[in-house]
């Protein structure tokens, strides 16, 4: 977090040494963003915050921690594939699972089916690329990503 | 008034609202179930809160900085090793979910893109776009960002590989619909 903040200070600093007027269409175009997203943000803490005090660490901790094997791998990679969340949101939200005790392998898998699968996109992609492709596309998409979070969670 | 009532029952708001009036009443009535709820609420809060805003002024600066068109430019002229590279770098600098990078694989078919680079654009768009990382950075640290990114890359490059094999000798188009 420190250094996030460091980071994005100095490229403040270093962007309006170059050019202010680019610096302040930039920031103004990240505070855009923020005020933009702050609402479904909201919702989700809200939301997060009920389903965490509902559901208790412990029972957390048994269906998507560290012991929770194949089954919370596979609850993650269901539901990544059947939600339509944007990053800016699914980030913020997988980091407190995380901090309440759900594995980096499941948040892992979490995160990246819901970035390569997408069933309820599903008859748009057939649009494009035909029903067969797109079916193809996200069953390989969805073997990767479990693939990606064993990895990730063996290697962290 | 009730025009505003309704104005907000439609609106994303109405969460927070309801979330609020709730809270409000429950402390008038000393009820506790929701002091946990509210606690979970102001932690996250404050966590929030706190860094968002820097990390979209990242975000914007990289936007102005970085403009798309340059790189945009070398799609389709550039075959081989060369023309992946720039389809990933493209990829990475796009914003949106996945169904926003359709219309551009149709673009990129048309430009004569291969098989393989108009796969290889839709996992990149997918998994490491910039401002998707500066996010996943900020909130999942750099360990597992890099732990991600480092095994994602392998996966979308054998699945692009894979789909292009299996559509070779078929008649495959994208299409505009």
């Amino acid at each position: 977090m420190i250094l996030l903040i460091t980071v994005t200070l100095l490229a403040i600093a270093a962007s309006t040494i170059k050019d202010s007027k680019k610096t302040l269409l930039g920031i103004r175009k990240g505070m855009k963003m923020f005020i933009g997203i702050l609402p479904a943000m909201l919702n989700i803490l809200i939301l997060v915050s009920i389903f965490l005090y509902l559901v208790p660490g412990p029972v957390l901790a048994r269906w998507l921690g560290q012991g929770s094997g194949f089954t919370g791998i596979t609850i993650a990679g269901l539901l990544g594939s059947v939600s339509l969340i944007p990053g800016f949101i699914a980030f913020p939200m997988a980091a407190i699972l995380l901090k309440s005790g759900v594995s980096y392998s499941v948040i892992a898998v979490f995160v990246t089916t819901l970035m390569m699968v997408g069933i309820i996109t599903l008859p748009l992609e057939a649009k494009y690329f035909g029903m067969r492709v797109a079916i193809l596309r996200n069953v390989l998409s969805f073997v990767g990503a479990i693939i990606i979070g064993l990895l990730v969670g063996a290697f962290i | 008034m009730k025009k505003y009532i309704t104005r907000i029952a439609e609106s994303e708001y109405i969460i927070i609202v309801l979330f609020g009036i709730v809270l409000l009443i429950s402390r008038f009535l000393h009820m506790s179930f929701t002091s946990g709820i509210s606690h979970n609420f102001w932690m996250f809060f404050i966590e929030m809160i706190t860094f968002l805003p820097f990390m979209f002024i990242l975000i914007g600066l990289i936007d102005v900085w970085f403009p798309r068109e340059k790189v945009e430019k070398h799609i389709g002229h550039e075959a081989g090793i060369k023309g992946t590279m720039w389809v990933i770098l493209l990829a990475m600098f796009q914003a949106g979910p996945l169904y926003g990078a359709f219309p551009i694989a149709h673009l990129l078919w048309k430009k004569g893109s291969s098989i393989r680079n108009i796969f290889i654009y839709l996992g990149a768009f997918a998994t490491i776009k910039i401002p998707m990382l500066t996010f996943e950075v900020g909130f999942l640290g750099w360990k597992f960002s890099l732990l991600r990114t480092l095994f994602t890359l392998p996966v979308f490059i054998a699945i692009a590989l894979l789909m292009e094999l299996y559509l070779k000798n078929k008649q495959f188009e994208v299409k505009q619909p």
